[in-house]
């Protein structure tokens, strides 16, 4: 590698391992006032205990600079690369890569990552194509946004996938989130962000679900039809009463964000992908002479 | 809905029968730390535990942790996982081993009604991902049983008013998921006919 590349690969690395810690430790503002917004509209018993105790906890995480979950999840990351971006993404990957393991080593976090038959842990939060990255190519740019979610098990393991015909309609397609988040019930830690794919083909249906996930909490699909049908299925969420926790209650989602894709005429695919209340994400813009700005929200 | 404050472990049965679905508690004295490695060890690998757990209160958890040089370990973050894919432990736990009490996050299914009513026992709703707050309410790491599960072992928490706490399932039959998700479902059929 040239000078140049070998200074913008510790820099990326130096921004993975910030953003890990960062976005484990401070949720992003947007997620606080959803989070304030609920505990207004929260009626019932259970439900308002257990959004003052979220309230809670966010504020001691900040006083004790500790993490808001013990749950150090998956690192994900987003990456929207420039084509003009010094950096070719294989070292880009293995730069997040070292930042994860540093950031697990040092702080420490607790790491997560096993083999998926032997379950013998892995490594410091990498292993086998671990960290997951998402790719995007900007052309005509010359800089690198990355952004962190670090995505905890127990929202996770709350995805689901349904090949709806297209005879189903739109309808199938609201059917099918409603039930998946009726009989996710309390698991995933409710209430957080349901992320709905849909299109394309069955794998992509649900890349573009944990896509919606990273969203900032209620922003809107830039298709009118689509944006109409955040807006429908977030109401209808929250009249299942499944409430906060599961323990029942007015607030079942912050929100429920919506990406998609053309299909084939005869595919309708459905995925959802659930982030719980402590939907941690934080982000940063690299440019390509190594200046790094982490107060960048994508 | 009534507040309590107990002490585990237990030894009288009535300070389990007195909750009921729905009440807030708060929990003192000390309190183990348990997950799926650890009871598939004990049930499924038939490995007998080194802990005595009558009357005890297990929390589903694998801590974040720091080991320090003396051998003892430092709390970092130390938060609850999800229950319900632990739930057929339910029985044998209490039958077995006498354990009162099971904390964790998100219920369990209607599996652990039976054996929580016929045992006496309790499941207690904390709120997930709230592990910066429980990590102030556990005052020390006393003891660590099976650390190569690590962070999948046994451990023993001493603990100062944890909580707040729900009881989602009590000794008497009652289940707020089980009423949450029969309330839901009904209410779906509502929702598809408006579709």
């Amino acid at each position: 590698m040239s000078t140049v590349e070998t200074d913008l690969a510790g820099v990326v690395e130096d921004a993975a391992a910030h953003l890990y810690v960062w976005a484990l430790k401070d949720i992003p503002q947007d997620l606080r006032d959803a989070l304030a917004d609920a505990r207004l509209r929260e009626t019932s018993i259970p439900g308002k205990r257990v959004l003052e105790t979220i309230h809670k906890n966010v504020n001691i995480a900040d006083r004790d600079n500790n993490l808001v979950c013990q749950d150090t999840g998956i690192a994900v990351y987003t990456c929207r690369v420039g084509e003009h971006f010094p950096l070719h993404p294989t070292r880009i990957y293995e730069s997040l890569r070292n930042g994860t393991a540093r950031a697990t080593i040092d702080h420490p976090l607790r790491s997560n990552a096993v083999h998926t038959i032997t379950r013998e842990n892995t490594g410091p939060n990498i292993g086998y194509r671990l960290p997951i990255v998402h790719w995007e190519f900007i052309e005509d740019w010359d800089g690198l946004d990355v952004k962190c979610v670090p995505k905890g098990s127990g929202s996770e393991n709350m995805s689901f996938l349904k090949m709806c015909v297209p005879a189903d309609g739109v309808n199938g397609v609201k059917k099918f989130v409603l039930e998946s988040i009726v009989g996710a019930g309390g698991k995933p830690c409710p209430p957080g962000i349901v992320g709905v794919g849909i299109g394309g083909t069955a794998d992509f249906a649900m890349y573009l679900a944990k896509e919606a996930i990273t969203r900032p909490v209620g922003t809107r699909n830039s298709d009118p039809l689509v944006a109409q049908l955040e807006d429908e299925l977030y109401g209808l969420l929250n009249e299942t009463g499944i409430g906060p926790m599961g323990l029942g209650g007015d607030v079942t989602v912050l929100q429920c964000h919506i990406e998609h894709a053309d299909t084939h005429m005869t595919l309708n695919p459905v995925a959802v992908n659930y982030q719980c209340w402590a939907a941690r994400r934080a982000s940063a813009h690299i440019s390509s002479n190594g200046e790094t700005d982490f107060d960048r929200e994508f | 809905m009534a507040n309590h404050t107990v002490t585990f472990p237990i030894t009288d049965p009535n300070e389990i029968l007195k909750l009921r679905a729905g009440d807030e508690v708060t929990v003192q004295g000390h309190i183990i730390g348990i997950r799926d490695r650890t009871q598939i060890r004990i049930f499924d690998q038939g490995v007998e535990p080194p802990m005595n757990l009558a009357g005890a209160f297990l929390l589903h958890t694998a801590p974040g942790v720091r080991k320090l040089e003396s051998g003892k370990y430092e709390k970092v973050c130390i938060g609850t996982t999800t229950s319900a894919r632990m739930v057929r432990f339910t029985e044998p736990l209490g039958r077995q081993y006498g354990v009162r009490a099971i904390c964790g996050k998100g219920g369990f299914p209607d599996a652990a009604i039976a054996p929580m009513t016929e045992l006496g026992m309790v499941y207690f709703a904390i709120v997930g991902g709230a592990a910066a707050l429980e990590t102030t309410q556990i005052e020390e790491i006393e003891d660590v049983m099976w650390e190569e599960l690590m962070p999948e072992c046994l451990w023993k928490f001493r603990v100062k008013d944890f909580g707040p706490l729900t009881v989602g399932i009590d000794a008497h039959g009652n289940s707020l998921y089980h009423d949450v998700q029969t309330r839901a479902k009904a209410k779906l059929e509502e929702l598809f006919a408006r579709l």
